[in-house]
C-alpha cells in the first residue's frame, strides 16, 4: 500500500508524518503538492497539520481552493482512506467533507501540550487496533481546534458513533480539565458517515516513538495498514 | 558645514564620524551615501563601541567551522557530516514599540540567519526580561511579545524549546527580547553570505520592499529614545507564511550549484545585506533601485536601500542560472526580481536607472571606527558589593515554609508553563526534553547523538558584580546542559547593555565581557556568534548589564540524557558541590531580593571547582549512574529541591541535614557549583567513588518519596502547597 501526504503552502507536519510512516512504520509514502490532480496511485491520503496560507483569513479557509482538493473529493467519493490532522481537520470541515468547524480555542491561546484520547470506536478503518475505550497520549499543537457542530449535527455523530476519539483524563474520564480547547463533547475526532475520512486535531505522528514520549500514535497507521 | 545636526542625529552618526567620512571619500557624501553609512557604522551592523572588547571572546575549537563575523551565524561539527549553525539576536527597541510585531519579527529575523547558511531550522529559544507585572503595561508589552513570539514561530512550523524570563524594574520602559535559532546542515552545503564572482546576479526575493522599519538599525538599536509615537514605523511587520515559503524555497535552493551565495536582509535592508556580502565577497556590487519591487509609490532611493521590510532575501545567483533560480521560486509563488550585480571594482554603486545615487568604496563602508576606552570603576559599585549578611536578621524556622512559598512563586522563579505551552515545542519530531527541565534536549535523526540547549544569564549579578556576573552567566549554562547529559560545544551571546559613550556603561560592558571570557577559556566553550544591544535606557537609566549566554552541548548517545526531575521512591538524592554555606551566597539572590528588598553583595563561584563538578556530572551520567540532575541556582538548595519533586510529583525526605552557618544562605543562597541529583541505592557508593576522584562533595541530602518535601526541622510542606506556588505563580500575575 501507499501513502500520500499532501503539501500546502504553509503546512509544516508533512516531514513529521513522513517521518512517522517512513522510518518508524516502513510504510511507503510519498509526497503531494497541492496542485496535484491525480491521486489514484495511492491508498490513504493525509491532510497534515501547519498553517496552510498562513491560516489567514480562516484556518483552512484558502487550502480548501486548491487543485488537489478535487481530486480529494473523488478519491473519497472511491471509499479510499483520507485522515486530516490539525490543519488537515481544519481544511476537511472547510471543505465539507467532514461537518461542523473549527473554532478558536476558548482559552485564546494556542496550546501545546500532551492530552489523552479515549478511542469511542474502535470498529472504524484508524481505530481497528485499539482496544475498546483505549487511552492514548497523543500531544496537540493548535490555535483554533475547538470543535464545534450544530445540535442536529451534534446529535447525528453523536447517534452513529462517529466521534472517534474524545479528550479524557490519563484513566480515561471525560472532565472540563482534560478539555484543552472547549470542543463540545470533548471531541477531539470524527469520521464522516461513509467512515473512510478521519479528521483529528491531535498529532499521531509527534507520538511515533517512546523517546519522544509516546508511541501510542502509531496504533492509527497500524489501524489503516491492517484496513487495506 | 552643510550638514546639520539634525541630519546627523537621524542618521545616527557624530560630527567626527562625518568628517571622516568626507575625509576618506574627498567629499560630501550624498543623501543615500550617508544614510548607508549611518546604518553600518551604526553599533548595530558596525560594533564600534563592542568590537574592540568582543575580540577577548575565545572563537576557535576543533569543531568551529565558521569565524564570528565571517558568516550571519557561527557553525560547529557535530560528527557523522552534519554541523550546527546557530545565533541569537536582540529585537529588543521594536518590541518597547510594538511588542506583538517586534518580537515576531525578532524571530522572523533569527530563523532566516540560519536558513540563509543552507541549514534547516530546528530549535528556537528566547530569552525575554520585562518590568512588574504588577504595572499594567508591563502586562501589555509581556502579553504582547509572547504573543508575537508564538505567532510567528508556530506557524514556520520550528519548535521554541526554551529560554528564559526575568523581571525587575530597570527592564519597564526597556523589555529585552532576545531570540536565539539553531539549525542544522550538512558540512559541505553551507552556503556562504558573500557576493562573489564578477558579473554574478543579485537576486531579491520574498517580500516588496516598503516604508517599514527605516533606519532600524541607526535609530532603533543603536541609541536611546523616549519618544515611541514618532518611532512606530520603524517597527516592521511580519508575515510568517511568507517566511515559511522562503525557507524551504532558500533550502531546495541551497542543495543546487546554481548560486555563489545567499544572504537575508534584517537591520538595515538591503544596504547592509548587500555591502556586507559585497565585503566578505572582496569585489563590489551594482544596485538598481527602480528594479526593486515596491509596495507604496513614490518611494525614494534613500528609503528603497534602508528599508527594513521583513522576509526578503538576496541571492547571489551564478550567472545563466537565472531562469532556474526563477522557476524554482515561482513554484513555491514567491516573487523574485534581479537587481543589480556583482562587479569587481570593490565599490557599492546604487543607481536608479541611470543615475548614480550612491558610490562609496565596500571597505570604507563596512570600516566603521572602532572605540575603545579606559574607564574606572564607579564609585556606586563598590557600594553595592559591599554587603554585610550580618546587617539582616537569618530567617527564623517559622518562617521557612512560607519564604519557601513565597520564592516558588516568585515570577523569577516561578514556572513558566503559562508561557511555553503556548508556542509549539514538539513539531520536528526531535524534542525529548520538553521546556521546563535545566535544557532542552532535540535527538538528531539518523544518529545516535542529541543535541541540548539553554540560556541563561543572571543580570542581577551582572548588574552588582559585572566580572562574577559575566563568569556565572557562562558557567550556568554549562552546567545547564552537563544536567542533560550534554559535552557543552559553544555558545553564542546576546550582550543587551545600556549607552556605552557613559563611563559606567562602558565599564559594565568591558567588565561583563571579560568574565565571560575567562569562563570560555577555562570550560573551553568557544563563542561563535552573537550580537550587541546597546543604549537600552529609559529616561537616561540604563538597564542591567544582560548578557544573554546561549549554548549547545553534545550527548553521544540520546539515550542516555538526564532530567531533573526525580524519578522513583526509594532513590537516594544527593547534593554534588560544595555543601559547606557559604555565608556571602545570598549575595545578589532572589532571597535577598524578594523577601529583603534589597539588591547587593557579590555573587559566589569558584571556577576551578565548577569544572570538575562538570566533569564528574557528565561521567555520572554517561556511566548512567544518576536517574536525574538539577542544577542548583535561582532560589538555592530548597528551591531546587521543591523543582525536582515537582516535575513528576514525588516528594522528598530529607536525612539529618542540618544548616551550617545561616539558616537562609544554606536554604536559599545560590552559591553556584552545586548540583542536586538522584541515584538508585544499589549506585550510591560508585557515585560517592566518582565525586571523590573529582574532589567534589557528595553530600546524602535524603530519599525520594511520599507527597511532601521534608527537610526535617526546617521545612515541610505537600506537593500540592509547593504545586500551586511554583505551576500556577506566573498565571495569577498576568
Amino acid at each position: 500500500m501507499k501513502f500520500g501526504i499532501i503539501i500546502f503552502p504553509g503546512t509544516w507536519s508533512d516531514r513529521d508524518c513522513h517521518y512517522a510512516l517512513s522510518d518508524i512504520l516502513k510504510q511507503k509514502v510519498e509526497y503531494i503538492w497541492h496542485k496535484e490532480t491525480d491521486l489514484s496511485e495511492y491508498d490513504c491520503v493525509m491532510l497534515p497539520g501547519g498553517f496552510s496560507y498562513g491560516d489567514y483569513l480562516r484556518s483552512g479557509a484558502i487550502a480548501r481552493f486548491s487543485p488537489v482538493m478535487t481530486a480529494l473529493e473523488r478519491f473519497t467519493a472511491q471509499g479510499k482512506l483520507v485522515i486530516g490532522i490539525c490543519n488537515g481537520f481544519q481544511i476537511l470541515c472547510e471543505s465539507g467533507l467532514l461537518p461542523g468547524a473549527l473554532l478558536t480555542n476558548d482559552n485564546l491561546q494556542y496550546r501545546c501540550q500532551w492530552t489523552h484520547l479515549r478511542t469511542e470506536n474502535t470498529s472504524t478503518a484508524f481505530t481497528s487496533q485499539c482496544q475498546k475505550r483505549q487511552v492514548l497520549k497523543i500531544p496537540i499543537g493548535h490555535y483554533e481546534g475547538r470543535y464545534y457542530a450544530d445540535d442536529a449535527t451534534l446529535a447525528e455523530l453523536e447517534a452513529d458513533r462517529r466521534v472517534i476519539f474524545r479528550y479524557t483524563t490519563a484513566t480515561g474520564k471525560i472532565t472540563e480539565p482534560a478539555n484543552p480547547n472547549g470542543s463540545m463533547n470533548n471531541i477531539a475526532g470524527i469520521i464522516n458517515k461513509k467512515g473512510n475520512v478521519l479528521g483529528m486535531m491531535p498529532h499521531p505522528e509527534r507520538a511515533c516513538e517512546p523517546l519522544l514520549g509516546s508511541s501510542d500514535g502509531n496504533i492509527i497507521w497500524e489501524s489503516i495498514i491492517a484496513s487495506i | 558645514m552643510p550638514v546639520s545636526k539634525e541630519i546627523l542625529d537621524e542618521v545616527a552618526l557624530s560630527q567626527q564620524e562625518y568628517q571622516l567620512i568626507v575625509e576618506k571619500l574627498g567629499r560630501e557624501p550624498s543623501e543615500v551615501e550617508l544614510g548607508m553609512f549611518g546604518s553600518l557604522w551604526s553599533e548595530h551592523c558596525g560594533y564600534k563601541h563592542s568590537k574592540a572588547l568582543l575580540r577577548q571572546l575565545p572563537s576557535r575549537s576543533k569543531r568551529v567551522l565558521v569565524k564570528p563575523g565571517e558568516e550571519n551565524a557561527g557553525a560547529v561539527d557535530i560528527g557523522d557530516e552534519l554541523v550546527v549553525v546557530m545565533k541569537i539576536e536582540s529585537h529588543n527597541h521594536p518590541s518597547a514599540i510594538e511588542p506583538y510585531q517586534g518580537a515576531a519579527t525578532g524571530v522572523g529575523g533569527i530563523v532566516r540567519d540560519i536558513f540563509t547558511m543552507g541549514a534547516r531550522p530546528i530549535a528556537l529559544m528566547n530569552s525575554l526580561r520585562f518590568g512588574p507585572l504588577t504595572d499594567a503595561h508591563n502586562r501589555y508589552l509581556f502579553g504582547g511579545v509572547v504573543g508575537g513570539i508564538a505567532g510567528y514561530g508556530n506557524c514556520l512550523g520550528i519548535p521554541d524549546v526554551g529560554g528564559e524570563i526575568y523581571f525587575a524594574d530597570c527592564y519597564a520602559g526597556n523589555p529585552l527580547v532576545n531570540a536565539f535559532c539553531l539549525g542544522i546542515a550538512r558540512a559541505d552545503k553551507l552556503v556562504k553570505a558573500r557576493a562573489k564572482g564578477e558579473g554574478n546576479l543579485l537576486m531579491l526575493v520574498g517580500a516588496d520592499t516598503g516604508r517599514d522599519g527605516l533606519h532600524g538599525a541607526s535609530g532603533l538599536a543603536s541609541r536611546t529614545f523616549e519618544e515611541e509615537r514618532e518611532l512606530r514605523s520603524t517597527v516592521q511587520v511580519g508575515n510568517p507564511f511568507l517566511e515559511k515559503l522562503l525557507i524551504e524555497a532558500c533550502l531546495e535552493l541551497a542543495e543546487t550549484d546554481w548560486i555563489a551565495g545567499m544572504q537575508d536582509l534584517g537591520a538595515a535592508g538591503l544596504t547592509s545585506s548587500a555591502v556586507e556580502s559585497a565585503a566578505r565577497g572582496g569585489g563590489g556590487i551594482e544596485i538598481d533601485v527602480l528594479r526593486v519591487p515596491r509596495r507604496e509609490k513614490g518611494m525614494t532611493p534613500y528609503e528603497v536601500m534602508l528599508s527594513e521590510s521583513q522576509e526578503r532575501m538576496l541571492v547571489v545567483v551564478k550567472k545563466g542560472y537565472e531562469g532556474k533560480v526563477k522557476a524554482l521560486f515561482d513554484r513555491w509563488e514567491l516573487r523574485s526580481d534581479i537587481i543589480g550585480c556583482v562587479t569587481g571594482d570593490g565599490i557599492a554603486r546604487i543607481l536608479e536607472g541611470k543615475k548614480v545615487v550612491a558610490e562609496a568604496p565596500v571597505n570604507l563602508l563596512t570600516s566603521s571606527p572602532v572605540y575603545q576606552r579606559r574607564v574606572k570603576k564607579p564609585e556606586w559599585l563598590n557600594r553595592l558589593q559591599d554587603f554585610d549578611a550580618n546587617s539582616i536578621p537569618d530567617l527564623s524556622r517559622k518562617n521557612a515554609n512560607s519564604t519557601l512559598l513565597r520564592l516558588l512563586a516568585s515570577p523569577n522563579i516561578t514556572s513558566k508553563r503559562c508561557v511555553y505551552r503556548q508556542y509549539d515545542h514538539q513539531v520536528g519530531d526531535n524534542t525529548v526534553v520538553l521546556p521546563g527541565s535545566d535544557a532542552a534536549v532535540l535527538r538528531i535523526k539518523g544518529t545516535k547523538k542529541a543535541i541540548s540547549l539553554t540560556t541563561d544569564g543572571n543580570a542581577r549579578y551582572c548588574y552588582v558584580n559585572p566580572y562574577l556576573g559575566g563568569i556565572i552567566a557562562v558557567a550556568e549554562a554549562a552546567r545547564n546542559l552537563t544536567c542533560s547529559g550534554a559535552q557543552p560545544l559553544a555558545l553564542t551571546n546576546c550582550l543587551n547593555f545600556g549607552n556605552p559613550e557613559k563611563d559606567d556603561v562602558y565599564y559594565q560592558l568591558k567588565d561583563c565581557i571579560a568574565g565571560m571570557a575567562r569562563a570560555c577559556r577555562e570550560l573551553k566553550i568557544p563563542v561563535i556568534s552573537g550580537n550587541v544591544s546597546l543604549y537600552n535606557e529609559t529616561k537616561g537609566e540604563a538597564i542591567y548589564p544582560t548578557p544573554v549566554v546561549a549554548m549547545v552541548g553534545l550527548i553521544e548517545d540520546v539515550a542516555k540524557h538526564c532530567t531533573s526531575g526525580f524519578k522513583n521512591e526509594g532513590d537516594l538524592v544527593f547534593l554534588l558541590g560544595d555543601s559547606q554555606t557559604i555565608g556571602s551566597s545570598i549575595g545578589s539572590s532572589e532571597y535577598l531580593e524578594v523577601i529583603h528588598g534589597i539588591t547587593m553583595g557579590n555573587p559566589y563561584i569558584d571556577l576551578e571547582m565548577e569544572i570538575r563538578l562538570q566533569h564528574c556530572c557528565l561521567e555520572a551520567i554517561s556511566r548512567g549512574l544518576i536517574k536525574s540532575a538539577h542544577d542548583c541556582s535561582d532560589g538555592g538548595l530548597a528551591v531546587a529541591l521543591a523543582e525536582s519533586c515537582l516535575v513528576n510529583g514525588l516528594g522528598f525526605m530529607s536525612f539529618n541535614w542540618k544548616a551550617e552557618g545561616r539558616m537562609d544562605a544554606a536554604l536559599f543562597g545560590e552559591a553556584q557549583s552545586r548540583i542536586i541529583v538522584s541515584v538508585a541505592p544499589k549506585s550510591m557508593w560508585k557515585l560517592e567513588k566518582l565525586a571523590d576522584r573529582y574532589h567534589i562533595a557528595a553530600t546524602r541530602l535524603g530519599t525520594v518519596g511520599g507527597k511532601r518535601l521534608t527537610l526535617k526541622g526546617y521545612i515541610d510542606l505537600s506537593l500540592k502547597q509547593l504545586g500551586e506556588a511554583w505551576w500556577d505563580g506566573l498565571e495569577k500575575l498576568l
